[in-house]
Parts: C-alpha cells; structure tokens; sequence
C-alpha cells in the first residue's frame, strides 16, 4: 500500500522542501482564480513532471477537482506526467526548419538516442520532444537542448552536439 | 560622458547565434581599453535580419557589423571605438554590387521597410522605460486619458487598421461592440499565443518593445471600460514573459498601471497568463478557457467574446502586433495611419520570411507590397541558385502563393481571393526542390496533432485526410483520391466548430488547386516529381561513377547493396528501404536518386 503523503514527507526532508515551495507559491497568488495553469508549471518546474500525489495537492491547495487538474494537465503538451532525463532535446518542426532539413535532423537524434519524440533514453540522460517553432525561424533547422538554442543544424552536427551533454 | 553606444542585438536568433558571448567580449574590451564609462552597451530586441545575427551596431553613426563573433568582436572596441576606423570585414556587402554597406540604410533589406510596429524593436533597450518614453512612449496614454472612449474608438475605426492575427476583422468595430456590450467587469486580452509555426513577430515586439504593448492594452481599457487585462503568452517564449513581467513591473513604478493612471481616475492593471503548448488557444474562445485556467477548448460564436468572453463578461482581444499599432494612431491620427497601405487594408504587415530565401528575418512593409518585393527584392531571392516555386502563408490555415501572383499586392483580401489567408504573418518560402504534397501533408499533420477533439469534423475529418495523404505519398494512392479529399475538406471547412477545424482543409485545398499535376504524379505515375516522398524514390548506382570502394555496401542497413571490392556495385531493389543512407555516404556522386 502506498504511505500517504504525511508520512512520506516526514522521512523525506527533500520531498518536504519541495512541496513547501510549491505551497508558498500558491499562498502568495494574486487571484486564485483561474491560476491552475501557471500552478502547474511551477510545479513541473519544482518537481521535474507531475505525479499524481502533486496533482492531489494542487487540487485540495486550489479547492479544483481532480478530475479538472487531469483534465488540464493531460491537455496541454507542456505537461508531463512521467519523469524527464536530466536533459530535454527539442527538435523543432516548424514549417521553416522543415522544409530546411529538420526531418533528418529529427531522424538522426532518434537513431541516435534510440527514443522516439515524448519518450525517454533508458539511461535517463535524454528525453526528445518534437516541437512546432521556437521562433527561430532565421536558423533553421534549429535543436534545442535544455536551454541552449542550436541554429542550423545538420544531422552530423547534432551527433557530436549530444556528445556535449552528460 | 557617453560618446557611443553599441547596441548588441539580442533577439531569439541573434542569442541563437552566439549574442551572449559576443556580448561579454565586447564589455571585456571596453574594460581593457579603459573606456566602459564613455561607450554603452545596450541589448535591443529583435534587429529583423536574423540571417546576419549576431548584429552589432555603433551609435551616433549607425555602423551595421553582421555576423559578429567572439574572434572578431574585439576589433569593434579596437579599431572602432579606439582607433577610429570601421571594421571593413564586419560590414556587410551586398551580393551584387559587391559594395560595403556602411549602415543599416545601405541594405536593401532594410531600405524597403516601414516601420511602425517594429519601430522600436532593435532600437531601444527593452528593459528601458525611460527609452521608450524617449520615443513619444505613453505619449499615446495621456492623450487618450483626454479624449473621450468613444473618440478614442472612432479614432481606431477611421484608421481602418484590421486585426493582424489573421482574420482582418476591424478592430474600430470590436472595440466599439465590447463597449456597448452589457455587462461588468469587462476585460482586455492581448493574444500573444503565436502558434503559427514559422511566425516569430508577436515574440519579437513582445521581447523588444514591451512598453508599446502594455499602453495599448491600458488604452483598450479605458476605450471599452475595463480595468483589468490579461496578457497570454505561449510558454515556448520564456523570454518574452521575462522582459514583459520586467516591463510590467516598471510601468506601475511609473504609474502607467495601477490605481488613478496620470492623475485621472482611471485604474488599470495587467496580469501575465502562460500557455502550456497547445496551437489551439491562439482561437480566441480557446485562449480565454485557459486563461481561466481550464483545457482550451473552443466554443461556437455567438456569443461573441465581446459580450461572453472571460468568465462569460465582455471582453476585448486583440493580438499583439494589432496593440502594436495603437499607440501611434492615438498619437498620430487616423489619416497618417491610412497614408501608407491599401485602401481596404491600411497601414504595415509584418512578415516572417524564412524557409528557402536568402535573407531570413522579419520585414515590416506597406500593405500591398507584392511578393515579388518581398522575396526578391528584400529576402534576396533563393539560395543555391535555385528556382521560386511558392510561397506559403497562412502557416497549417493557410495555402500557397504561386509564382504566377508573385506581382499580386498582397493584403487581407487578395490573398482571400487565391484561396490562401494572410494569417499571422509567417511567409515561407518554397523552391523547386519542395514537393507540395508532402508540404500539404506535413501541416497536415500538424493540425491532427493539435485538434482539441471536441469536435467531430476536425478530430477524425483531419486524421482521414491525413491518412490519405500518407496513403498518397507512399504511393499507394488511388484514383479518386483527389476528389475525395477535395470533398471531405469541404465538409471540414463547412462543419467544424472553431477557425482551427474550418481552416485546416486549406493547405490541402490549395496545393489541390495549383499543384494538382503533382497529386496526379503521385497517385497514377507513382512519382515524386520533387524527388522528396521517400517511397517514390528509386536508388540505383551509375557503373561508370562507381569505383567499388564498398562504402555504401558498409553503410546499408538493410544489407540490399551487393559487390566486390573495386567493383561496380548493385542495389537489390526488392530489398532497398529508401532510407538514403548510400546516397549520403558515396563520396564519388555515383547514387542516382529519381
């Protein structure tokens, strides 16, 4: 049976941090109302994704049902319900960087990681994600890891630009 | 003293490109040289001219250096700034004439804008209030605070000016229905969801000259009665929401926002809502559910937002390169705005040009410019020698613009007329090597992936034609094809709920329209005439080029390459996946692909 959430948060003082940030975060709203949306992106930025015993908070914190959180958070491509690698790889595939080469681009990384878009290396170092423009269309095609933007990339670049990221 | 002032573009590309970096050189030097008191570094928004990113330009005399980077950006400081003479290998040179274009208003890519919307952006510092204050900011404000709301409507309606978020609809209009509409509190929306994948203009005002777009919106509040607006931006513009938080932020220090706005009673505030990726919410009623923090679903119209908008009040959106324009008919009056564009559709547009065009980036031109300009005369034409085929705008809403329009005036109407819209901008352009079906099938593709499901016709409508399509450019299309899908898109176009499922058939429709002689070589000739649909491909080695050094042989991963060492080597079509792994490798050209 699974501890609820008390006792897990007692024997974890990590776990408990991070829900006192996400608690704090709500406390300090300006209008409650309709901020489900920018909760849960605090939250996945907290935790890394959204499990369901965040969900279960988010819904009593904002007094939303749960059935709505689901509902929202299983909208939006944002949102992930599962943990992601210690390292997201975009590929963009906005028209522009498709019709310049991003397909290959995208079939190189999958080759490579061996994940399709949405999925996760089995080593948790990389998860890949298909995006549509980051609006770097002067670029393209464009990769983005993390943070890091990479314009015109080329299938051999990204082999040696993964290379970077441990 | 401040004798010069760099000013390092830090738009979405330029960052891409190494901004950052040459950013830190440029303030290193300086240091050096022991003249950080005398010249600013400033980082602008967006300069438009991603393609020569990272930019750099050197006030008072507006030297334009391109393609800066860490190496070079030191002899700005040295030679520059120090020692007095211009960079000439920074500059730019125009591919004709061969000449050194001193500044910014030697570049033909430049040279042929107008800039109303992008006035600021590239010019000012974002995070500046007092710069753009400089520049006549909230100038605009204070006049409307003195004008009437319903003067400050009429105003907007004899500018003409339509929404630029693609539908054209009179904003004068709008504004005046969400007034008269029954019903308080009321809101102002500013929809910053820019979905249209190849459309980055809405991020570049946003993240470089935030200002404008928070004194249109408190203009909008005053003109329909709100005191309350909602500024919605997509989360993959993490940017954007930082400096128009920071933007915020100043204008209530200033007293632009808040509680009795220039000394009048007058109270408006904004709040920042992000978006979670989901090309739907750019539809108005979409946006407004997630902007209440619900799925973004669309509703039917009517109702309006106007009369049941947020939270079922009225409320006014608009998108942000239309706020963009507000202040300066405020301040400048409808007949200035009317002085450029065409009659029907008055003022600028701004372009996003990308794909296959030589200088990529955002241009700003009148109303009514022709293709032609746009893509030749500022984008520089096709790179690679290669020949125009189309321009798509419109993004997955919109269809194609021949080579036979490319003297048409494109404006909101016009563009109507040829089956394609003006949408928010974006304008890829095409070459000869671009197959159009798979075009039409990749933005496809993109709607199928971003139907919210509520209704029929969109979910499965899209998801069939889809089908068909990949039937298609697998070669496994059939007669008859055609017309299904011409009917089935009617059926969408005609049955589905929001702009999203009526729209989505259009790229479809288009190419059908123009290009159907590359659906025919497809479906009955099993051809590609593109060579782009991997399936209609066929691999096959040149004997008299190929010198058996068994690379591809090495390479295929399917093992359908058979030879011996110095020997002419033979594809095993039955086995062949058509992956073009042996065409990429083959260092001596002897795979042919047709």
């Amino acid at each position: 049976m699974r501890m609820n959430l008390e006792d897990r948060l007692k024997e974890n003082p990590e776990l408990k941090k991070q829900f006192d940030a996400l608690d704090t975060y709500i406390g300090k709203l300006a209008s409650p109302e309709g901020s489900l949306i920018n909760v849960l992106h605090r939250a996945q930025a907290i935790f890394g994704y959204l499990p369901d015993e965040v969900l279960e908070f988010v819904s009593s914190r904002l007094n939303v049902p749960r059935s709505t959180v689901y509902g929202v958070v299983t909208f939006y491509h944002f949102f992930s319900r599962v943990p992601k690698g210690r390292h997201t790889v975009s590929v963009c595939l906005g028209t522009a960087c498709y019709v310049r080469g991003g397909n290959a681009v995208y079939e190189k990384v999958m080759k490579i990681l061996g994940v399709k878009a949405g999925e996760t290396t089995q080593d948790g170092r990389f998860s890949l994600d298909l995006v549509r423009c980051v609006g770097a269309c002067g670029l393209a095609p464009v990769v983005v890891i993390d943070k890091d933007t990479y314009g015109r990339s080329t299938p051999e670049k990204v082999a040696t630009l993964l290379n970077k990221y441990a | 003293m401040i004798r010069n002032q760099l000013l390092v573009c830090a738009g979405g590309a330029c960052i891409t490109s190494g901004e950052k970096s040459v950013k830190d050189v440029l303030v290193d030097e300086l240091k050096k040289n022991g003249i950080e008191d005398e010249v600013q570094v400033i980082e602008t928004g967006c300069m438009g001219a991603c393609d020569l990113g990272p930019i750099v330009v050197v006030y008072p005399e507006g030297t334009f250096y391109q393609k800066v980077t860490v190496k070079n950006a030191g002899l700005i400081v040295n030679e520059h700034l120090v020692k007095g003479r211009t960079v000439g290998e920074l500059l730019y040179t125009e591919p004709t004439s061969e000449m050194k274009a001193q500044t910014s208003g030697d570049i033909p890519f430049y040279t042929r804008q107008v800039k109303r919307v992008l006035r600021n952006c590239g010019v000012i510092d974002p995070l500046s209030i007092e710069e753009y204050i400089a520049r006549d900011g909230y100038f605009a404000l204070g006049k409307a605070l003195e004008m009437t709301p319903d003067d400050v409507i009429r105003v907007l309606t004899d500018s003409g000016l339509r929404g630029r978020g693609g539908a054209g609809f009179p904003t004068g209009l709008k504004w005046k229905a969400t007034r008269e509409a029954k019903g308080s509190p009321k809101y102002v929306v500013c929809n910053g969801d820019e979905g249209d994948p190849g459309a980055f203009m809405d991020r570049s005002v946003l993240e470089g000259d935030p200002h404008s777009i928070i004194e249109a919106m408190a203009i909008a509040g005053y003109a329909i009665g709100a005191e309350k607006g909602y500024m919605y931006v997509r989360a993959e513009y993490p940017l954007a929401i930082e400096r128009f938080e920071y933007a915020i932020g100043k204008a209530r220090e200033y007293g632009f926002l808040g509680r009795g706005i220039l000394g009048t009673g007058f109270n408006f505030d904004i709040e920042i809502r992000i978006g979670a990726g989901a090309f739907v919410c750019g539809e108005e009623t979409a946006l407004l559910r997630s902007i209440e923090g619900k799925r973004g679903t669309p509703s039917i119209k009517p109702p309006f937002p106007a009369q049941a908008g947020l939270w079922a009040k009225p409320t006014l959106i608009n998108n942000v390169e239309t706020y963009a324009n507000i202040p300066q008919i405020i301040t400048n009056g409808a007949e200035w705005f009317r002085s450029v564009g065409s009659a029907k559709s008055p003022g600028t547009k701004v372009f996003a040009l990308a794909g296959n065009v030589q200088n990529t980036g955002l241009v700003e031109v009148p109303m009514g410019t022709t293709l032609r300009e746009l893509v030749f005369d500022i984008g520089g034409g096709i790179p690679g020698g290669k020949k125009f085929k189309a321009a798509q705008t419109g993004g997955p809403s919109g269809g194609v613009i021949t080579a036979d329009y490319l003297d048409m005036p494109i404006d909101f109407d016009t563009l109507k007329e040829i089956g394609t819209i003006m949408g928010s901008g974006g304008l890829i352009v095409l070459d000869e090597s671009t197959c159009m079906v798979d075009i039409a099938k990749f933005y496809l593709g993109f709607t199928v992936d971003e139907s919210c499901g509520k209704c029929t016709p969109c979910r499965e409508g899209t998801l069939q034609m889809y089908h068909m399509m990949e039937r298609i450019c697998d070669g496994k299309g059939r007669d008859g094809d055609i017309e299904k899908l011409s009917k089935l898109a009617n059926v969408i176009k005609d049955t589905s709920l929001c702009g999203l499922g009526q729209s989505a058939p259009n790229p479809v429709l288009s190419t059908i329209r123009f290009y159907e002689d590359e659906y025919r070589a497809h479906i009955y000739e099993k051809k590609c005439p593109s060579h782009v649909c991997k399936h209609l491909l066929t691999y096959s080695i040149m004997p008299e080029k190929c010198v058996g050094c068994t690379a591809c042989a090495r390479q295929c991963p399917v093992d359908a390459i058979t030879g011996e060492v110095k020997k002419t080597h033979v594809i095993d079509q039955s086995k062949c996946i058509k992956c073009g792994s042996c065409y990429e490798i083959c260092r001596f050209s002897a795979i042919r692909k047709e």
